[in-house]
């Protein structure tokens, strides 16, 4: 009797983690989709012109800014990420890999509006002199986020590579193969799958994220092939308006919401199917 | 609040009911407790000794700070200051969430129907640059043209050769709507424009990017950056007082004459007092009394 109460008990919880995420999303479909039809999804994804409070909403701006911003954060966080955790996985003695893996995990547990604070003071000044232009722009974001990116990149990369069998690394280096050869034409192309992976989830995690990119980006309803030019993400535009938002305006938050959720979850459905290829 | 939090519970508590084979004594006492907290809920929220304001994020920090002051003189009294914007503030007196709603814009006929507005401050909105601009007036016109992107160098409004680069505030916002209505002139802002949420935050960029221009409230402007003056006019308190500075504006609080509380009134008067007013002045603000 008792077993059976807990049980019981347990399912409710974990039937109420699922049901809070159905009801999120259920309430930003029911606030944000009456304003997509009410306006046409092909005026409120592909037009230009966001003035909400007179009548325009287009997000196409955001749309754009929010890839541009990821790329760019894949450019710097995902190469790098992959770097570390090949040196990680092959080179690095074992102390190293003991100081160094708490430590980058430790880079995951900063808040996002540090990171921001930093790129403010030091970054956009810095892009403002050398490169010319206002200096908030996709090139700050896109470094900031890339930075965010590593702890994702590096620990799921560096999962998959320690999952090939050691029977692999064995045969290719009794074949003669240097070490180099081995990682990049046999280990790397075993856990290609568990490193694309982890692209991709930090992929989701750079175009979720909203304090750091407010910071840095400028917000501008700009677009433009310029890594120099300011941009505003999506999740930029809700935390920036939502705070005096009423009526349409707030609905047409909800709507940016909704592409935002559409598009996270297509890259973490790609991401899972990826993953399950592997095995 | 209350309501929604009620319900929460209610359905978590349907939930439990139909899991859990309970018996009938423990529905009652859960039943029982969920009143009670309804209850608890219902009694803070309208208790007597607590105010509740809320609506521009502009007027907000200067009534935060003297409801700092007037729960100082008159303890057990609990003020709650909250942001939302002008609009949301007369929607929220309107609806009666709120006891006294804070407005930085004009209301329209359809809105001062239904409020009674009082001013408690003025307060200058100002076009503000890096110390080292040589600029130090522009005429409504050219601040126009630089904010809609037309003009994109300081020289053209003589200063140095040196790109301009525009701080606006986001959309909502009660600054850049009395901006627009009193500078913009329908025209949209620059799309290059970079947008921040908050005074200070322009007044951060201002202050480190030598091309930069912004607009903020007069009491927060401070030695950081260097306030223009507009059509040969210098903001200052006399100049904004009489609305010879063009870009001045009233900071309204909002109530219902049909439904205010003691508190309420007690608060206001409070605000229209000399103390309350020196407060607002030592914070930039103009005196209305």
């Amino acid at each position: 009797m008792r077993e059976r109460l807990i049980e019981r008990g347990l399912a409710v919880v974990a039937l109420s983690a699922l049901g809070s995420l159905l009801l999120i999303a259920l309430f930003i479909f029911i606030e944000g989709v009456p304003l997509i039809i009410k306006v046409g999804i092909r005026n409120f994804i592909l037009a230009t012109h966001w003035a909400p409070t007179r009548g325009s909403f287009g997000i196409l701006p955001m749309i754009v800014g929010s890839l541009e911003v990821t790329l760019m954060a894949l450019l710097f966080g995902g190469g790098t990420g992959i770097g570390v955790a090949m040196f990680l996985s092959e080179f690095a003695p074992r102390w190293s890999v003991r100081v160094l893996k708490p430590l980058i995990e430790l880079l995951a547990g900063i808040p996002s509006v540090v990171y921001g604070f930093i790129g403010v003071v030091v970054l956009v000044p810095w892009i403002r002199k050398t490169f010319g232009g206002p200096g908030f722009s996709v090139l700050a974001a896109g470094v900031v986020l890339g930075i965010m990116i590593l702890p994702t990149v590096i620990a799921i990369s560096l999962d998959a590579l320690n999952a090939v069998p050691p029977s692999y690394r064995e045969g290719s280096l009794a074949l003669g193969a240097t070490r180099w050869q081995t990682l990049s034409r046999v280990l790397f192309r075993a856990a290609r799958s568990g490193i694309i992976a982890s692209l991709i989830l930090a992929m989701g995690r750079a175009i979720g994220e909203t304090m750091a990119v407010i910071m840095v980006a400028g917000n501008a309803l700009l677009i433009s092939a310029s890594p120099l030019a300011p941009v505003r993400t999506l999740t930029a535009n809700i935390a920036l308006e939502m705070g005096y938002a009423v009526g349409d305006h707030q609905r047409a938050l909800f709507a940016t919401g909704v592409v935002l959720l559409v598009v996270i979850a297509l890259l973490n459905t790609i991401a899972f199917l990826t993953m399950r290829a592997r095995k | 609040m209350a309501p929604v939090c009620s319900s929460k519970l209610a359905s978590r508590l349907i939930i439990v009911n139909i899991f859990y084979p309970v018996r009938k004594e423990t529905h009652k006492l859960i039943l029982a407790l969920m009143l009670v907290s309804v209850v608890c809920f219902c009694c803070r929220t309208g208790s007597k000794n607590s105010l509740v304001l809320a609506g521009s994020t502009s007027v907000q920090p200067f009534v935060e700070l003297l409801a700092e002051i007037y729960q100082h003189h008159h303890p057990g009294v609990e003020i709650n200051v909250q942001g939302g914007g002008s609009t949301a503030g007369i929607r929220a007196v309107k609806e009666h969430i709120c006891d006294i709603g804070m407005c930085s814009r004009h209301l329209n006929p359809d809105e001062s129907c239904w409020l009674t507005a009082i001013p408690i401050a003025i307060d200058g909105i100002v076009l503000v640059v890096h110390p080292a601009n040589p600029v130090a007036n522009v005429t409504v016109e050219q601040a126009r043209g630089i904010f809609a992107g037309r003009i994109r160098n300081w020289q053209e409004v003589g200063g140095n050769d040196q790109r301009i680069t525009v701080i606006t505030r986001e959309e909502g916002s009660g600054t850049r709507a009395s901006f627009e209505e009193k500078v913009m002139g329908g025209e949209n802002f620059a799309p290059d424009a970079l947008v921040q949420d908050s005074n200070g935050a322009v007044r951060e960029i201002v202050a480190h990017n030598p091309g930069a221009i912004g607009y903020i409230s007069f009491g927060l402007a401070d030695r950081r950056v260097k306030v223009l003056a507009i059509d040969g006019v210098q903001p200052d308190e006399e100049s904004i007082r009489t609305h010879r500075y063009p870009l001045a504006r009233d900071f309204l609080l909002l109530i219902d004459d049909t439904q205010v509380s003691r508190l309420a009134r007690s608060f206001i008067e409070f605000v229209l007092s000399d103390e309350g007013q020196e407060a607002l002045a030592e914070e930039g603000l103009i005196r209305v009394r």
